[in-house]
């Protein structure tokens, strides 16, 4: 059966069919066309399919897409802004040498958000906690766990850059 | 996936009576993360899943004002116990039980009665609301029943719920004064695992707060279902608590379990782990109970 829902995807409100036994993981991928978000196990062990749901991380493999009526998903593609300027969390997970094949790293991202957007003083104890469910085959999670703490500390000292409109045009500040 | 009808009802009324009119086709669900992965696996093949998920309240775990009771919504996600003030403060073994469950991602979305029905033998949120006296409050096309939790669990995958009913709530009795409890998960890894043994202490104090006057200890994966170790409780009860008498209370239900090898760990390691880990848990519960009266005699200065 298929049915009609109403949710906002990455700041876009939108309206959608969807079919009773889609997961969540397979509307992104298949019916929204957006593959940041990947398949790992399909069984909520290895949170590559994470994504944030009304501000929470879940495993979008598990999770009905007729389930979202009504709610905000955030998938990887939300993060960066329309001009390709990356995420803090982004540009940590760049400079830190967080990546290395990169399947894991929207996920990865996307649960060190979940986490920051709540505790923004998070400690290493909390952000392991957090990415528990994360798996990462390539870096051994140090190099992670340092861009998660860089993220953190770089949102306390400089308030993300914000656009303003004076009388001789735009100017950043 | 195999193609389905989700179905959304908005009372456990509607629920019973749609799964009266599918029957065997329809399968309950509630976070899904046990159910959909079956799905996924070909080890359920239901036409109909019937969504409790959008079931009003019971959602979060509350105190009756009136009679001191905790209710425990079965809908209740793993992760909004966790993060409940009133379980971090006043039931700590829950807490204890429920922050090692799954990933934050399955804590988010994953329900406790969920975990409770699936019933297999190292349910980690079973054993804290066997040690707090819990009991299970089920609905289904009979009208309402209510049974110890301890009896729920039947066998390895096998509870006491017949089809069409519903596990709702479970209800715990107000905590006798100078209660503490804790409760741990071992096993290898501290996430994403199933664990290898669960052990839960509670302990109840007298006035003179070294006499025990209630002790529970309850154990995950010792036997084929939770259970409480009896002989362990009689020798801890009216006695004074110390780490003498924790020691023999773990030889005791080392004694008592029923534990086997498995792909998790051998019974051999496991009984001596039980053993260890009853005292470990029953010294956790003591410094609580203290700890909780300094606290409560603070107040009422």
């Amino acid at each position: 059966m298929a049915k009609e829902i109403s949710f906002v995807f990455n700041g876009n409100s939108m309206k959608m069919r969807v079919e009773d036994h889609w997961t969540l993981l397979y509307f992104i991928r298949e019916a929204l066309g957006h593959t940041g978000t990947k398949e790992g196990c399909g069984s909520g062990e290895c949170g590559a399919c994470t994504v944030i749901v009304d501000g929470e991380a879940v495993n979008s493999c598990l999770y009905l897409a007729a389930e979202i009526d009504g709610k905000t998903l955030l998938t990887i593609e939300g993060l960066a802004a329309k001009d390709g300027t990356l995420h803090p969390i982004q540009k940590a997970f760049v400079e830190k040498g967080g990546i290395q094949c990169g399947f894991c790293t929207p996920g990865m991202i996307l649960s060190a958000k979940a986490l920051l957007d709540k505790n923004s003083a998070a400690d290493e104890k909390e952000i392991k906690e957090a990415i528990a469910g994360n798996l990462c085959r390539c870096t051994g999670y140090i190099q992670i766990i340092e861009s998660i703490k860089a993220a953190r500390d770089q949102g306390e000292e400089q308030p993300r850059v914000v656009a303003f409109r004076t009388e001789e045009g735009d100017r950043g500040e | 996936m195999r193609p389905f009808t989700y179905l959304t009802p908005k009372t456990l009324d509607e629920a019973i009576s749609l799964h009266q009119s599918h029957g065997e086709r329809a399968k309950y669900i509630a976070g899904g993360t046990d159910v959909l992965v079956k799905i996924k696996e070909g080890k359920l093949a239901p036409d109909y899943l019937i969504s409790l998920k959008h079931i009003i309240g019971q959602d979060r775990p509350f105190l009756d004002p009136e009679t001191g009771e905790l209710y425990v919504g079965a809908f209740c996600t793993h992760r909004s116990i966790e993060q409940s003030p009133l379980v971090q403060h006043r039931y700590p073994i829950l807490h204890d039980a429920v922050k090692n469950i799954g990933s934050v991602q399955i804590r988010n979305v994953a329900t406790i009665g969920g975990n409770l029905v699936n019933a297999v033998p190292s349910a980690d949120a079973a054993i804290p609301l066997i040690a707090l006296d819990g009991r299970a409050n089920i609905y289904g096309p009979k009208g309402q029943r209510s049974i110890e939790l301890g009896r729920f669990f039947l066998g390895p995958g096998q509870c006491d719920l017949e089809a069409g009913e519903i596990l709702t709530e479970i209800v715990i009795p107000p905590l006798l004064s100078r209660t503490g409890s804790a409760y741990i998960k071992h096993g290898r890894r501290e996430a994403m695992e199933l664990p290898m043994l669960g052990v839960g202490v509670l302990l109840s104090l007298k006035e003179d707060m070294v006499t025990c006057a209630k002790a529970r200890v309850c154990l995950g994966v010792a036997a084929p279902t939770p259970f409480r170790a009896l002989q362990a409780e009689k020798h801890i009860e009216g006695k004074p608590v110390d780490e003498d008498s924790l020691t023999e209370a773990g030889q005791i239900a080392g004694r008592e379990s029923k534990v086997r090898d498995s792909i998790r760990g051998v019974a051999w390691y496991r009984r001596e782990m039980v053993e260890v880990l009853v005292k470990r848990m029953g010294l956790k519960a003591l410094e609580r109970a203290r700890a909780r009266n300094k606290e409560v005699l603070k107040t009422e200065d």
